[in-house]
C-alpha cells in the first residue's frame, strides 16, 4: 500500500525527523496562497504514486505567488508519464507546496526488508537524489547496507557507521544518527515493507532535512493501523484494481483481450504465459484465492465482465479439495446474475469433473469445457480469432 | 524414504477449532495422516471429531509425543504460534496461515533459525508423502507414490505440476510447498539438500516464480552439489514489471527477479526448464532421460 509524499513526510515529522515546511493544495488558488506563506519562493511538487516526476514535469521551482498559481493551473488534471506510470501516466489532483531549500549535499536513505537474510537492512548511500537502482547497478560500492537484529533492533552505534559512510561529521553526524534511529522506529511502529528518504540534504545552513519520502505499508499489517485505508488516493489507481480490491482479489489489468479468472497466484502467472504462447493475449491478471469460493467467481466475473476490453473468458480452477461441480455451480450462477453473454472457457480438475462439466454445458451459457491447461488456452484463443 | 514426514509422522494442529483448521484435519487424516491432538488456547479439555484439544503446544508434546505441527493460526496470531511451535521443541512446522505481518516473521524467523525446529512457509499448501502422510491443503488424489521431489513456491501450480507428473507416470517421494511469502522458513535450497541424501528421490521438480532471488541461489547449488536430476518451471514470463515487486528490494539483489534471469541461471546450471505449463511432466522425463 502507498501513500502520497506529503503523508509520507506528515509521518516523518510525527516521529522527529525534519522536513521543509509544506501545504498540501487541491486547487491553484490555494498552491497560490501556499506560495504567498512560503514568501514566494517556493518549490511546487505534483503528488502522484510514482517516483521519477522531475524529469515528467511535475516539480518546479518558482519565484512568485503568480508563477506557482499559474505552475498549479498546468499541473492539475494533467497526466504525468514517468517511467514508474506505464504509458497511460497518473492525473495530477493534489499539489505539495514547500519552501525552497538551499543544498549543500544530497543522501539516500532508506529500511527495507531483506528477502534473502529475513531482516529489515538500512541502505544508505552519498549519491543522493538520483535513481538508487542506477546506483546500484553501476557502482555497488556506493551503497552501503547494514541488517538488523530483530532481538537487538537497530543499535546507536549502527546509525553512527552509517552517518559516517556518508562522511558527514560533528553536530551533522550526530543529528543524522538521531534521525536513522527515529526512521527505524517508525518502519517498525508504522509496519513498512519500505520506508526511503531521497534525497536526505544537508542544507547550505548545516541542518538535516528529508526532502523527498516514500512509504510502502506492509499490505499484510493493515489489521493494526485502521487510519490506512483512508489514507489511499482512490484516484491514482485503476477503478477496476480498487473493485477487486474490495473484495479481497489479487488484480492486475492488463492489454489483451482475454479476461482470466484462476485460482492461485501462480497458476494465475502460468495462465497467462500459456495464453500468450498460444497467441491470445490476456486482458487481465486475477487470481480468486487457492479455495475458489462461490461469492470469490462470482466478484470476480462481475470485475472481468467490468473492463470492456475482455471479449472473452478462460476460467481455470484447480479445485483440488473441492468439488467440481460446487464450482461449476458457482460459475453458472455468477455468469447468469451479471448476465455475462461472451464466450467462457472452463478449465476445471478436482473431483467430480464429468458432472461439473456436464452442469455447465446444459446451463445455456455460451461455454466451452477444456481438458486441460493448454486445450483451455487453445480454445479461448480459437473463440476470439 | 521419503523426506520431513512418513507414515510414522505424529502431528499436532494449532487453530485445530478453527473453520479451516478442522476441516483440513479431517482431511489429513482421511489421507491417514495420524493427527494425534490439537491446541486451540482456552480450548483445552474438548475432544473434537476424537482428538484431544490442549491450551499449548508443550503440554499437547508432552501427552501425545507428537514431532510436527500444522499451523491454522489467524494472521494476527500466526507468528506467536510459530514461535510456540519452535519452543515446544517440534521436529517441523507447517505454517499454511496466509497474511502474517512481515514485522512479525521477522522475530518469529529469527527465533526459529536458531532452534531445533525445520519451518516449512508460512502461505504454503503444506508438505505431503504421497501414500503415507500429508500435512497440508494440497489434494491427496493427485498424487502418487513414487520417485520424484518436489519443491514450489505456488499452491495450485503445483498441483497442476504434480498431476502432470502423475500422468507422465512419475510418482513423488515429497512434495512440498515452501510458499509464497517474503520471510519463509526451508528455502529452495534447504529442500533440494534433503531430496539429495534421500535414496527413494531420484530426481526434483522445482516451481519458482518471479522475483527475488532464491531460485538462482538454488541453480548455483544444484550446479555445485547436486547428484540427480532436476527439472523446473518459472512462472511469469510474460508478467508486467514492477506491479508487485518492492521498489528497495531490487537493490540488494541487485536486478535479480525476472523470470527470464532465473531461466538463464538454472539452464546455465544445468536444470531442464519447461519451456510452457503445459509441459512440465515431460520435462522432468527429459531430465531424468539425460541423466
Amino acid at each position: 500500500m502507498n501513500i502520497h509524499e506529503y503523508q509520507a513526510k506528515e509521518i516523518l515529522n510525527a516521529y522527529g525527523i525534519p522536513v521543509p515546511r509544506g501545504r498540501v493544495a487541491l486547487t491553484s488558488d490555494q498552491v497560490e496562497r501556499a506560495s504567498k506563506e512560503m514568501g514566494g519562493r517556493c518549490v511546487i511538487k505534483a503528488q502522484i504514486y510514482a517516483g521519477g516526476r522531475g524529469k515528467a514535469g511535475g516539480v518546479k521551482l518558482v519565484h512568485v505567488p503568480e508563477q506557482a498559481q499559474e505552475f498549479g493551473k498546468e499541473l492539475f488534471g494533467k497526466r504525468l508519464i514517468t517511467p514508474q506510470t506505464g504509458p497511460e501516466g497518473l492525473k495530477v489532483r493534489r499539489i505539495l507546496v514547500e519552501e525552497a531549500v538551499d543544498i549543500a549535499r544530497e543522501f539516500y536513505l532508506s529500511i527495507t526488508l531483506d528477502r534473502e537474510s529475513s531482516r529489515y537492512c538500512l541502505i544508505a548511500s552519498a549519491e543522493g537524489g538520483v535513481d538508487i537502482e542506477e546506483v546500484a547497478r553501476k557502482t555497488p560500492e556506493k551503497i552501503h547496507v547494514f541488517h538488523i537484529d530483530p532481538y537487538t533492533g537497530l543499535r546507536p552505534y549502527q546509525a553512527r557507521k552509517t552517518a559516517l559512510a556518508l562522511g558527514l561529521t560533528g553536530s551533522v553526524c550526530e543529528d543524522c544518527v538521531e534521525l536513522i534511529l527515529n526512521l527505524y522506529r517508525c518502519c517498525l511502529e508504522k509496519d513498512c515493507q519500505l520506508v526511503e528518504i531521497n534525497p536526505l540534504v544537508v542544507t547550505k545552513a548545516g541542518w538535516l532535512l528529508a526532502m523527498d519520502a516514500k512509504f510502502t505499508f506492509d499490505d499484510n499489517a493493515v489489521f493494526r493501523h485502521r487510519e490506512y485505508p483512508d489514507m489511499v488516493d482512490y484516484s491514482q489507481l485503476d477503478p477496476l484494481e480498487i473493485n477487486a480490491g474490495k473484495y479481497d482479489l489479487a488484480y492486475i489489468k492488463l492489454k489483451g483481450n482475454i479476461g482470466c479468472m484462476v485460482n492461485g497466484a501462480g497458476l494465475a502467472m502460468a495462465t497467462l504465459d500459456v495464453l500468450k504462447e498460444f497467441g491470445g493475449e490476456p486482458a487481465n491478471f486475477l487470481d480468486v484465492g487457492g479455495g475458489a469460493t462461490r461469492e470469490k467467481v462470482a466478484e470476480a466475473f462481475k470485475i472481468i465482465l467490468e473492463d470492456c476490453d475482455a471479449k472473452g473468458v478462460f476460467v481455470n480452477i484447480f479445485g483440488g479439495i473441492m468439488r467440481c461441480d460446487i464450482i461449476a455451480q458457482g460459475i453458472i450462477e455468477a455468469a447468469s446474475e451479471v448476465k455475462c453473454t461472451l464466450p467462457i472457457v472452463v478449465r476445471m480438475d478436482g473431483s467430480k469433473v464429468e458432472e461439473g462439466k456436464k452442469l455447465l454445458l446444459d446451463s445455456g451459457l455460451n461455454v466451452q469445457c477444456a481438458d486441460n491447461l493448454g486445450d483451455g488456452a487453445a480454445r479461448i484463443v480459437r473463440m476470439l480469432g | 524414504m521419503s523426506i520431513l514426514i512418513n507414515k510414522d509422522s505424529k502431528i499436532l494442529v494449532q487453530g485445530i477449532t478453527g473453520r479451516s483448521g478442522l476441516f483440513h484435519t479431517q482431511q489429513c487424516r482421511d489421507y491417514g495422516s495420524t493427527i494425534v491432538a490439537g491446541v486451540t488456547p482456552g480450548r483445552g479439555g474438548i475432544h473434537i471429531e476424537g482428538i484431544p484439544v490442549f491450551n499449548t503446544v508443550a503440554e499437547a508434546v508432552h501427552y501425545t509425543k507428537a514431532t510436527v505441527s500444522m499451523i491454522f493460526v489467524p494472521p494476527p496470531a500466526a507468528a506467536d504460534a510459530i514461535l510456540e511451535a519452535c519452543d515446544a521443541g517440534m521436529d517441523l512446522a507447517v505454517c499454511i496461515t496466509e497474511g502474517i505481518p512481515i514485522r512479525d516473521m521477522v522475530l518469529a524467523r529469527r527465533y526459529q533459525e536458531e532452534s531445533r525446529t525445520l519451518l516449512v512457509g508460512p502461505n504454503c499448501p503444506g508438505v505431503i508423502t504421497p501414500g503415507e502422510c500429508k500435512v497440508g491443503i494440497m489434494p491427496g488424489y493427485i498424487h502418487r507414490k513414487g520417485k520424484i521431489g518436489v519443491v514450489s513456491r505456488s499452491g495450485t501450480l503445483t498441483y497442476e505440476a504434480v498431476k502432470q507428473l502423475t500422468d507422465s507416470g512419475l510418482g513423488q517421494s515429497t512434495c512440498v510447498g515452501i510458499g509464497g511469502d517474503p520471510i519463509i522458513g526451508m528455502k529452495f535450497i534447504d529442500v533440494l539438500q534433503l531430496f539429495n541424501d534421500d535414496p527413494d528421490t531420484e530426481g526434483v521438480f522445482m516451481i519458482g516464480e518471479i522475483g527475488g532471488g532464491a531460485e538462482e541461489d538454488a541453480a548455483l547449488w544444484i550446479r555445485d552439489n547436486m547428484k540427480k536430476p532436476v527439472a523446473a518451471f518459472i512462472a511469469g514470463v510474460t508478467a508486467p514489471q514492477g506491479k508487485r515487486m518492492g521498489h528497495a528490494g531490487a537493490i540488494i539483489t541487485g536486478g535479480k527477479g525476472k523470470a527470464e534471469d532465473k531461466i538463464r541461471t538454472l539452464e546455465e546450471c544445468g536444470v531442464t526448464v519447461a519451456t510452457s505449463p503445459t509441459r512440465m511432466g515431460e520435462a522432468m522425463l527429459a531430465a531424468l532421460r539425460n541423466g
